[in-house]
């Protein structure tokens, strides 16, 4: 993943490599925007990572950093960057791949996007997902699902599978997705690139289209850990409109070139093996030998209520979501069913009918249900309380241990319908990641190889605001496992 | 069979912070439709709450004031449903970890003191407003309904107390306490015409003597004390006719319609609430700390009572006098910044309670709609203290101040009603009355002193009422004695 | 079926979705295999333990009351999908007042 010599592939710079060319005036930031736009162009007619492309504002915005390059350019000009249409872009229709708000035209940008347009970023367009984050394939989208770059046949993974297929190929330089219980991470794992949950609470979710506030959490889907660290630098901070941000305690830093010498990584045993495919597991152990060959002192650890999170997560989360999504009710933005109403709640429940997809509803029932009277306690009042024990386990486990590892995902890509006829299926794509939603804490999937020519994903887990410890490990890691394979479609621009 | 009514009160209170309770846009009443709306309070897609500190500190003030207990940590719930109006489809309120609870109130009805007990005290947001067009303007009937999301989100605190008020006066010397000490607190304006104030009530009878409660209902709609009070009249009496007639009462709310003056119960909905409330994930929990508390009672208002302790030790008033004084907030500030224009607390405070509430109770005129001013009245009362105008004159001054808006000097000058103090002229006044009732001045001269007040009667006549009756008296006296 | 097509149509109405008959069977399915999975939780002895509803220990997080300049009318009202006299305009209400 060298330009060494030349520019080369264009789409195989990382985006500090790019900065790098960038900055030496090597490479001007409208061939890079050109570039991907070109790859865009090309190949997402069958990848369909895109719902909305800003082309045309994109080569603008290039050429202006352009014409200012050198001293004085923000920190990040000219890296090309997808938005997941999750988050909200003034003047950007931000559909949520939901009919609901197929034509809805934000008022305000989300604070994550500002920060990074701040910083200089150039958004080439806003990525599909699952309706209202709502999946893990991509399949829910309103608007037809997003294939995976290894293997169109398959899925990409979600809910961010626009923004994990795009980096994947090489139809951005990197993207924003978010996290609610998984979202980043397993699509990244399915696509093969380094997907970042920060600590909930570190980055802001002003803008963000809620599905379940108290796990929602925005972060960068990249090709390399450096470039994930990047991002994050520019997106982490306090937020004054949003009461559940906080400021990060350390300044994010660039992880450096080193071995895992001493770090001490906790293999979760209770979900290791059982639920996950064999050659996942092979992948992930081989993985492991690399990580323990330079220096990490691996070990097993133990969460022992984790069997439990997969239904906690799916009380609360859903009950959240059905609050969040209320709002969508046809009055001041959005769809509304067409035709006479014989009064209004009739057009509420048109309108809700006609504009939300089938998982959305599946979701909003059962939340609505495990709130409704005579349920409460029984259902969100003891999920909440299996939360407390899954933070307690996650805490109980740091003591012995750095970081926590895991496969991201218990299978690689699978193929496009495979899933979508069970929904308790599709929901146990996220064993591996929801865990860490329910706790809050930062992880990062990298790429650990390919089974079978699909990529596998190894996750990181660490405690609340250890950014900085996780993602140097994670970088060294990256290194030691030396994973250097892209898509084919990118392969095919060599 | 005697039936005693129970009522508790629910009373919505929006508070007069110079921004919404969960975003910057500007809280007052009216304004263009949707003029003063955000991301936020229109509940557009990714927008977050921010609670409103000055809110919640006058939400503390208020909860202090009503001698509740302030719990260590409070939370806010969502309330989940579904109407035009709430454009989340939930209202963030409090639930089971209120802000305040198990404060009271003390009222005077009948003469006797009564406490009533408040259950709690907690925060939530308004709502926007639907206007509804079609013939009534009301919601039945209406064709459609536009919504105006400009009140959408203001700080609204609710009060609800216990149901230990027993007649629909009681319940309305309480709203009108409890709106006075608002007022007191500086948190609201309390105009229950433009909805700052709303109260409902939850009524129930129950035979005499009786310990359980009866089966209660929702009276809504009473949007002026006189409503509360003939709404709750007029339910009490409903229910106790289907308790007399051997029916029951229903579980129901009840509409106040104060163009009839009568009470319907509303068509019970085929689906009942189910309000689905849980924690509000996107606000963090509110921790009265020990020092919050403190700071919150160091900076509090002065209070009615307090107030009314310091007239007493400070202007040596009367129990009584510094009680009406301070019965309002109006009153009281109107009284004391009088004083600041004639410095004499005794004679400021009766004609306060004299003259001017005489004059606001016989003409059905608000304290704040008076023309009188307290810079106006201080001039009036010092014109009398110098002797320029009698004190009797000085009341028809008084009069015509409150019709016109006029000052005392203009009024005088005008109608020449300056106090005639000159010796001399009453002197050939004197002369002149003397010499037309030589009788009277005989039995003067003869010791019969009460024959004085003939005289300077007679005076009064002739001026007017402009004499001054010492001078008057004096000289009067020199001349009969002559 | 853990949940019956009358509780299915109840949550359907509280959360105003409209369900065709075929589709009450098959969220009926759905939802009740998703309960029965979640329904696990139930096993779990959990009187003493504490509820979490924020994962990160925050208290107080306020705003000064400075009033900020709203969107204009116009923006507020662009996305709306039936606009009348400067308001959102919705068919007539039948059900009463809630709060």
């Amino acid at each position: 993943m060298t330009a060494a010599g030349g520019k080369g592939n264009l789409l195989r710079l990382s985006a500090i490599e790019a900065l790098g060319l960038i900055g030496r005036q090597e490479l001007t930031a409208s061939a890079l925007t050109g570039a991907y736009l070109a790859q865009i162009n090309q190949h997402d007619n069958d990848v369909s990572a895109y719902l909305r492309l800003t082309a045309t504002e994109a080569q603008l915005e290039a050429a202006a950093f352009e014409a200012a390059a050198g001293e004085g350019a923000p920190p990040l000009a000219g890296l090309p960057t997808a938005i997941k249409d999750v988050l909200v872009t003034e003047g950007v229709i931000t559909t949520c791949a939901s009919r609901m708000l197929e034509n809805y035209n934000p008022i305000y940008t989300a604070t994550s996007v500002l920060k990074l347009r701040q910083a200089g970023i150039v958004m080439l367009g806003k990525t599909n997902m699952d309706e209202f984050a709502m999946g893990s394939s991509t399949e829910n989208s309103a608007f037809g699902p997003t294939r995976n770059p290894w293997d169109l046949g398959r899925v990409p993974g979600g809910s961010s599978g626009g923004s994990a297929a795009a980096v994947a190929a090489g139809e951005a330089i990197w993207a924003l997705g978010s996290d609610t219980g998984g979202s980043i991470r397993q699509p990244a794992a399915l696509c093969g690139v380094v997907g970042l949950k920060p600590t909930y609470g570190s980055v802001s979710r002003y803008g963000l289209v809620a599905f379940a506030s108290s796990f929602d959490q925005v972060g960068p889907i990249t090709k390399t850990v450096r470039d994930a660290a990047l991002m994050l630098k520019y997106l982490v901070g306090k937020d004054a409109n949003d009461s559940t941000s906080v400021e990060h305690p350390d300044e994010i830093a660039l992880p450096e070139d080193r071995d895992l010498a001493g770090v001490r990584i906790g293999i979760v045993r209770e979900l290791v093996g059982k639920g996950i495919d064999a050659e996942v597991m092979s992948v992930f152990n081989q993985a492991i030998k690399k990580m323990e060959a330079a220096g990490a002192l691996v070990s097993e650890a133990g969460l022992p209520h984790v069997e439990y999170a997969l239904p906690a997560y799916y009380i609360l989360a859903p009950a959240e979501a059905s609050a969040n999504l209320a709002r969508f009710d046809g009055v001041r933005y959005g769809l509304r069913a067409g035709g006479a109403h014989a009064d209004v709640t009739e057009m509420y429940e048109e309108t809700r009918s006609q504009g939300f997809g089938d998982e959305v509803k599946r979701r909003i029932m059962l939340g609505t249900y495990a709130l409704s009277s005579g349920y409460y306690e029984a259902y969100y009042g003891q999920a909440q309380k299996v939360r407390t024990l899954v933070v307690q386990d996650f805490a109980a486990a740091f003591a012995d241990a750095d970081l926590l590892v895991l496969p991201t995902a218990p299978t690689t890509a699978f193929k496009l319908g495979e899933k979508t006829g069970d929904p308790l299926t599709m929901y146990k794509s996220d064993i591996c990641t929801i865990p860490v939603n329910l706790a809050g804490l930062p992880a990062i999937s990298i790429p650990a190889g390919l089974a079978g020519g699909l990529p596998v994903g190894l996750q990181l887990i660490g405690p609340a605001f250890s950014e900085n410890l996780l993602l140097q490990a994670a970088h060294s890691a990256e290194s030691v496992i030396g994973f250097d394979k892209v898509s084919p479609l990118v392969k095919q621009a060599d | 069979m005697e039936f005693e009514p129970v009522i508790g009160l629910e009373i919505h209170v929006e508070l007069s912070t110079e921004s919404k309770m969960f975003c910057g846009c500007r809280a007052e009443f009216g304004g263009e439709p949707n003029t003063r709306c955000c991301p936020v309070c229109m509940a557009h897609p990714g927008a977050l709450p921010v609670a409103n500190k000055k809110a919640i500190e006058y939400l503390a003030r208020i909860s202090l004031a009503l001698n509740c207990n302030i719990p260590g940590r409070s939370i806010f719930h969502r309330k989940n449903y579904f109407y035009p109006d709430l454009p989340k489809g939930y209202q963030i309120s409090q639930y089971d970890q209120p802000f305040a609870v198990n404060g009271q109130l003390g009222i005077i009805f009948d003469d006797e003191h009564i406490s009533v007990g408040i259950e709690r005290v907690h925060m939530e947001e308004d709502t926007a407003k639907n206007i509804h067009a079609g013939k009534s303007g009301r919601i039945a009937g209406a064709l459609y309904s536009l919504i105006d999301f400009n009140r959408s989100g203001t700080p609204l605190v609710e009060i609800v107390t216990r149901p230990e008020i027993h007649s629909p006066q009681a319940a309305r010397i309480f709203l009108n306490k409890l709106k006075n000490l608002l007022k007191y607190l500086d948190v609201s304006d309390c105009n229950m015409e433009e909805g700052s104030l709303r109260c409902d009530a939850n009524v129930s009878v129950r035979p005499a003597g009786s310990g359980t409660l009866g089966v209660k209902t929702e009276l809504k709609n009473m949007n002026s004390f006189k409503h509360l009070e003939k709404g709750l009249a007029k339910e009490i009496e409903r229910q106790v006719a289907v308790l007399e007639f051997g029916g029951q009462v229903v579980q129901q709310t009840v509409h106040f319609d104060f163009a009839s003056g009568e009470v319907t119960p509303m068509r019970s909905k085929e689906f009942a609430h189910d309000y689905r409330y849980f924690p509000e994930p996107d606000l963090v929990p509110l921790a009265a700390s020990s020092s919050f508390v403190q700071k919150i009672t160091a900076d509090m208002p002065e209070l009615p009572d307090e107030r009314a302790k310091r007239y007493m030790a400070d202007f040596n008033l009367p129990a009584y006098n510094a009680e009406v004084l301070t019965s309002s907030r109006e009153l009281s500030d109107y009284f004391e910044a009088t004083l600041a224009y004639f410095n004499d607390s005794r004679i400021v405070s009766n004609w306060l309670m004299g003259e001017l509430l005489g004059y606001l109770n016989a003409s059905g005129t608000e304290l704040a709609g008076c023309l009188v001013t307290p810079a106006g009245l201080g001039g009036l009362l010092k014109m009398i203290s110098s002797g320029e105008v009698s004190n009797a004159v000085g009341k028809e001054i008084f009069m015509e101040m409150c019709k016109t808006g006029g000052a005392a000097e203009n009024i005088v000058a005008a109608r020449g009603l300056t106090q005639i103090s000159d010796a001399a002229e009453l002197a050939a006044i004197a002369e002149r009355v003397i010499a037309a009732n030589p009788a009277q001045a005989e039995q003067f001269r003869a010791g019969k002193d009460k024959v004085l007040g003939f005289f300077v009667g007679q005076i009064m006549k002739e001026t007017g009422g402009r004499a001054n009756p010492q001078v008057t008296s004096r000289v009067l006296r020199d001349k009969l004695a002559g | 079926m853990l949940i019956s097509h009358d509780e299915v149509r109840y949550v359907a109405k509280l959360a105003r979705l409209k369900l065709e008959s075929g589709e009450l069977d098959r969220y009926a399915g759905q939802l009740s295999g998703i309960i029965n999975h979640i329904n696990k939780i139930s096993e779990l002895e959990l009187k003493h333990v504490e509820l979490t509803s924020h994962v990160i220990e925050l208290a107080n997080v306020f705003r000064e009351d400075q009033a900020r300049q709203s969107v204009s009318r116009e923006l507020a009202l662009a996305n709306g999908p039936e606009v009348e006299a400067g308001a959102f305009r919705v068919p007539q209400i039948l059900e009463a007042e809630e709060q």
